[in-house]
């Protein structure tokens, strides 16, 4: 595997002009149906770069912290405030102010992170979970006042034009969703990214070289939850197009989790791989309930194989390849090559 | 006067007895840490898992009380030796991360594995014990202590007390001890290390299996049970990972301050907030005692 602070390659540059032309021209002209915008694609991303996020606090600085569907939930009604109560605000400042506020949880909260880690600092971050969903739900402000508890998501507008078929709303989460994912690579092979990793490797040698762990740690969980923030409000403006506190419940968070553990832990590419993974598995296992077993295999227990399926592949992860399916992906890519080298 | 005085002594006790549900849940993860330095996150899922199977037992099959209750410790063994072979010996000497995600799989399974076997719907767990005030003490001394709360509370204590004594008068409790202070040095002096492990699991899984029959005939036997029990984390870092009274003062101080909070500060927050509380109270116990009140110090190499 490619060290992750080499430079980018020439084939590096052609692979990204590829997925670009592919995301952005391929798809929207080839893809007509909505159903593959608005389940697959729209919450794949959105995921992804919460995974991305998750990625950044867990797999690069090595703190293991449980939070993110409450980061993403005060992102996601941030955003639906800035664009309620502030005339005229663009879509596009509202997503990145809503970013700014889940970042400056993100610091509260991550404050015990400069004194435990491992579980105890799992726990600390259990609280904000808790904390940021109780208060979205508890103090109407947050909500509108609106007593069904379950808010319409306003319409995209930016400069002026709406964005609200499935196409359009996937072109905006690419738009935003590339530069961010460009950002955490440069910043993760960057000097950010090495003070990241030699904090978790060894905190206290990280420390010795002159790495200050107070800027470090905070400034990953900030920018963790930065993303979290603006996943969580593309999740709702997008995805699920209304706003509930239930939606960005515990569950998610061990999803986002799995996704990275899955995925690959410091890999952003494995954010990717595994937010797909995740989402696109219980899928398949539906499509095979119903077209193979024809709904004789009731719904519930359905999703109970899929959870035993995912805790199972965590533990197998575990034992035999921490490093996740990117690094499987990484292995299997050298082992084709070394195939073709060898028959010329 | 004498009313409220009265009033904040039955929150008081009321959440004191709570707080030993915590504490139950807490001593089937102290155990395990202990004996394996594993902090087992899928504790909460043992519970759900056995309960379940417990109900299930009785309510599907029909088995009489006691023999499904052997029923679902027998179950609980073989979850226990099934994961010394398939998740714990294949991970020995990893890091303490690696092992908590992989019980985070492992809690996942068991989940899954229980709602597959006994569907998902809410059942109803009759102990024979009402959860309405002991009559004789709402007479006599004016409070209103629910009678579900105080068996808890008993059966609670009782298995703290035998445990203790296991751990300190047996010669398997030797065992345990040395295995939890150095396994490699313990193995090496002959102590079997495999069946220890299986023994450790296998007990945690009982008192899942007790922790749940409390929980589940007060609230049903749910899903819910197993976000109720991640209230033992805090209770953990309280207490220490690595003591049983830790377990136990720990519940009981989390059970008393998160009822004393809602039924005092909650209202003018909206309610609530025992949903949170224990989690806020544990970072400040953090910041000033990483290790918990009874843990042993935390020492790190570079």
């Amino acid at each position: 595997m490619k060290p992750i602070f080499m430079t980018y390659t020439r084939n590096d540059i052609i692979n990204l002009a590829i997925l670009l032309i592919v995301g952005v021209v391929v798809i929207p002209m080839t893809v007509s149906s909505g159903y593959w915008y608005t389940s697959i694609l729209i919450p794949w991303l959105c995921l992804a770069l919460a995974t991305i996020g998750q990625q950044i606090i867990m797999g690069y600085t090595g703190q293991l912290a449980l939070g993110a569907a409450g980061f993403m939930a005060a992102g996601a009604f941030a955003c639906f405030n800035l664009i309620l109560r502030v005339p005229g605000i663009p879509f596009v400042g509202a997503l990145i102010i809503s970013g700014l506020i889940a970042a400056a949880f993100g610091i509260l909260f991550g404050l015990p992170s400069l004194r435990v880690r491992g579980i105890y600092l799992m726990v600390a971050t259990l609280a904000s979970q808790f904390f940021i969903i109780w208060m979205i739900d508890k103090f109407g402000w947050f909500k509108n006042y609106d007593s069904s508890g379950i808010i319409t998501a306003q319409d995209i507008v930016i400069m002026g034009k709406p964005f609200t078929s499935p196409i359009e709303m996937y072109l905006v989460i690419v738009a935003v969703v590339t530069p961010m994912t460009l950002l955490a690579m440069n910043m993760a092979r960057g000097s950010t990214g090495r003070n990241w990793m030699s904090v978790r490797d060894m905190d206290i040698a990280a420390e010795s070289m002159g790495v200050s762990l107070l800027k470090t740690k905070l400034q990953a969980f900030a920018i963790s939850s930065f993303y979290c923030g603006v996943a969580g409000a593309l999740f709702a403006f997008t995805y699920l197009k209304s706003l509930e506190p239930v939606a960005f419940d515990i569950k998610l968070s061990f999803k986002v989790l799995f996704m990275v553990i899955l995925g690959g832990l410091g890999t952003i590419n494995g954010a990717f791989i595994g937010a797909g993974f995740i989402l696109l598995f219980p899928v398949l296992l539906n499509y095979i309930g119903n077209n193979v077993f024809h709904g004789a295999i009731d719904a519930t227990i359905i999703s109970a194989i899929e959870q035993v399926v995912f805790g199972v592949l965590m533990i197998i992860f575990m034992i035999y390849e921490p490093l996740g399916m990117a690094r499987l992906w990484e292995t299997t890519k050298v082992k084709i090559s070394h195939l073709f080298t060898k028959n010329k | 006067m004498a009313d409220q005085i009265l009033f904040f002594i039955e929150v008081v006790v009321g959440g004191l007895l709570a707080g030993t549900m915590y504490s139950l849940v807490a001593l089937g993860f102290v155990l395990i840490f202990k004996a394996s330095a594993t902090f087992n996150f899928s504790q909460g899922a043992m519970v759900f898992f056995a309960v379940l199977a417990f109900v299930g037992f009785m309510q599907d099959f029909n088995v009489p009380f006691v023999l499904a209750f052997f029923l679902a410790v027998g179950l609980m063994v073989i979850v226990g030796l099934c994961t010394e072979r398939l998740v714990l010996r294949p991970l020995m000497n990893q890091s303490e991360d690696t092992l908590l995600m992989a019980t985070i799989g492992l809690g996942y399974v068991l989940e899954g594995l229980a709602q597959a076997m006994w569907g998902v719907e809410v059942r109803r767990l009759d102990l024979g014990i009402k959860d309405f005030p002991i009559p004789w003490i709402a007479d006599n001394l004016k409070l209103f202590i629910s009678a579900i709360d105080l068996t808890a509370g008993a059966v609670a204590f009782g298995m703290i007390i035998g445990l203790s004594l296991l751990f300190k008068y047996t010669k398997m409790g030797l065992g345990l001890r040395a295995v939890a202070d150095d396994a490699g040095a313990a193995s090496s002096i002959g102590i079997p290390l495999k069946h220890i492990m299986l023994l450790v699991w296998s007990a945690a899984g009982v008192v899942a299996l007790v922790a749940g029959m409390m929980w589940g005939a007060r609230a049903g036997v749910q899903f819910a049970l197993v976000d109720l029990a991640l209230k033992a984390l805090p209770v953990l870092i309280i207490g220490g990972f690595s003591s049983i009274p830790g377990a136990i003062i720990g519940g009981l101080l989390i059970g008393a301050t998160e009822k004393v909070l809602e039924v005092y500060i909650g209202p003018f927050f909206g309610g609530a907030i025992e949903g949170w509380a224990p989690y806020v109270l544990a970072i400040f116990f953090l910041l000033y005692r990483p290790e918990g009140l009874f843990g042993e110090k935390i020492i790190r190499r570079v």
